[in-house]
């Protein structure tokens, strides 16, 4: 602090008792500016709305919210949503983790192109990604058509909800693997492979473990953002209650019918499992981090 | 030993084969999907094209787009870069680690839910419906709500990019300014600005996409009218749900593109960061 005074104040006997005050006062009031910022800026906007809707359910009588929390539609919809996505997290932890290994390992053409086109499904606006998945994966489609004559539909169905929700939770598998890999130490493979373990063996034990929890991390991110997306989703599905309708597009229908109390029902259920799910990753980012004081 | 016979025990089939397979997945997933946003929408030629890029809901829409980047954008930096220095140059912050625990949440919050948070706040019934009643503001179905919609869920890019600069920076560089004499606005425009400014522009950057591309909290908020409240993102869906896959691909090409630029802009400044790293 007595070094990052004005040096007017150096003038001063004791800068800190300036009786002008300068030397606190020119300071003070500017941290506060950014503080004041930050907390007024986090309070409208994130804590109102959360506390808003919390409230908004504590309206609901408790037997109600249970009745609409519990509905065969909602409970349908969790189904839906939940297990498709977590089958889209699966699906991007083992080839997430094969493309992170080939970019990091491997040199072939054009790997740079490769290796920027993973942002994608960050940069891609939701409802584009949507659109293109449910013209390719129609029957028509350029994919989808390889499938029509074995009786698999893709677009408007639960598989084309998993497809939309595998391509935007891509990116989180490779990217949280990708710098884990690129650390890894190739000696210790070779030492691995030298005392005559087999290929195999040597990414079973050697390669994977230290590779897991970054596995299991990237695998959670890109659950939690397939169990909220919605634009490509909504898109791609029929949308029908009970086969492919999800928790988002619920609670958004309910919202076009007015149905204030049960769209919030949905979103405070949706709301706490997201926070349950963020908290999980934080621990599971500990843990991947846990060898790195030593 | 080491290099070179790793490179030759790994050049046999195996790397072949693994790189055919994350092509194939990759081309199922985005390079085919991504060709077939060109390929539709220039199916019928240049001209079906453009024309569709003249009809006045999607020039609307393009604007509207662009107005809520404009106001988000600014909106979010002012409050990333208050928020970064906050919490890096103030340890004695009051809730320092909750908040630097919790400036993610919007990302972890479904767009919808978010949406459904904002009407639930400012629709009619909301806690703040009748005051806007009584004074004719109008926040839910109009701009105002759809800006709200978007800074939320582009909030925490910037902090989140410049919170680690600032870390690593330290504060010798503005405390030697400030012994210099300088103000601390001369101190931030001049010497913590210029040294985070890459990791700035790139939140910059992801605000923005994030910004342009929003569905869900958008679609939520804004009511969805042609002309009016419907920004590019919906103009795509409802062309699309109308059947005019024509306007919906034209509509989809300049996104597609807005994705392309802000991969490539993504890529120099990772490059000029690492560079930073080596030095």
């Amino acid at each position: 602090m007595a070094i990052s005074s004005p040096p007017s104040s150096y003038r001063q006997a004791n800068p800190r008792k300036a009786p002008n005050g300068k030397g606190l006062l020119s300071q003070l009031p500017k941290i506060h500016v950014t503080w004041v910022v930050t907390a007024v800026y986090l309070t409208l906007m994130l804590f109102v709305p959360i506390v808003a809707m919390f409230f908004k359910a504590a309206t609901v009588p408790p037997s109600e919210f249970w009745k609409i929390a519990t509905s065969p539609i909602a409970l349908s919809a969790y189904d839906v949503t939940f297990t498709t996505s977590f089958l889209s997290a699966l699906v991007n932890g083992v080839f997430g983790t094969l493309v992170a290994w080939v970019l990091v390992r491997y040199d072939f053409p054009l790997k740079r192109i490769v290796d920027a086109s993973v942002d994608i499904p960050f940069a891609l606006p939701t409802a584009v990604a949507g659109l293109t998945l449910s013209t390719v994966y129609s029957q028509n489609g350029w994919i989808g058509s390889l499938f029509a004559p074995f009786g698999i539909r893709i677009s408007f169905t639960r598989l084309g909800v998993g497809v939309a929700m595998t391509l935007i939770s891509l990116p989180f598998v490779v990217r949280t693997v990708q710098p884990v890999l690129q650390e890894m130490e190739s000696e210790v493979e070779q030492a691995a492979w030298s005392l005559g373990a087999s290929e195999f063996e040597t990414f079973w034990r050697v390669i994977l473990p230290p590779l897991f929890p970054a596995i299991l991390t990237g695998v959670a991110l890109g659950f939690a953002r397939a169990v909220g997306e919605f634009g490509s989703t909504v898109i791609i599905a029929s949308n029908t209650p009970f086969r492919d309708l999800i928790a988002p597009v619920l609670i958004f229908q309910r919202l076009e019918q007015y149905d204030y109390a049960g769209a919030t029902v949905i979103g405070v259920v949706l709301l706490v499992i997201s926070l349950v799910l963020l908290i999980g990753i934080n621990l599971l980012q500990a843990w991947g981090r846990r060898y790195d004081q030593k | 030993m080491t290099r070179s016979n790793l490179s030759q025990r790994k050049g046999g089939l195996a790397p072949k084969i693994l790189i055919g397979i994350t092509l194939l997945y990759l081309g199922l997933v985005l390079y085919i999907p991504a060709a077939n946003v060109f390929f539709f929408a220039f199916r019928k030629g240049i001209g079906p094209f453009l024309s569709n890029l003249t009809e006045p809901d999607f020039i609307h829409a393009a604007w509207l787009t662009l107005l809520l980047a404009l106001v988000s954008v600014p909106i979010n930096t002012v409050f990333g870069l208050c928020a970064a220095w906050a919490l890096t140059r103030n340890n004695n912050f009051p809730g320092r680690a909750f908040i630097l625990s919790i400036i993610d949440l919007p990302f972890s919050i479904s767009p919808v839910v978010a949406g459904l948070m904002i009407v639930l706040l400012y629709g009619r019934n909301g806690w703040f419906g009748q005051w806007l009643i009584d004074h004719n503001f109008r926040i839910v179905f109009a701009f105002p709500g759809m800006v709200i919609a978007t800074a939320f869920i582009s909030m925490p890019f910037v902090a989140r990019e410049v919170i680690p600069v600032l870390e690593e920076l330290g504060h010798d560089q503005e405390e030697a300014a400030r012994t210099l004499g300088a103000k601390d606005w001369q101190i931030f425009w001049r010497v913590t600005l210029p040294n985070v400014r890459w990791g700035l522009l790139y939140g910059l950057l992801l605000t923005n996409a994030r910004a342009m591309g929003e569905f869900g909290a958008v679609s939520v908020v804004s009511g969805n009218v042609a002309g009016k409240t419907q920004s590019l993102p919906l103009f795509v869906e409802e062309a699309y749900k109308q059947y005019q896959t024509e306007a919906a691909y034209s509509a989809a090409v300049i996104l597609g593109l807005l994705a392309l630029v802000t991969l490539v802009l993504k890529d120099i400044l990772e490059k000029k960061t690492t560079i930073k790293e080596v030095e």
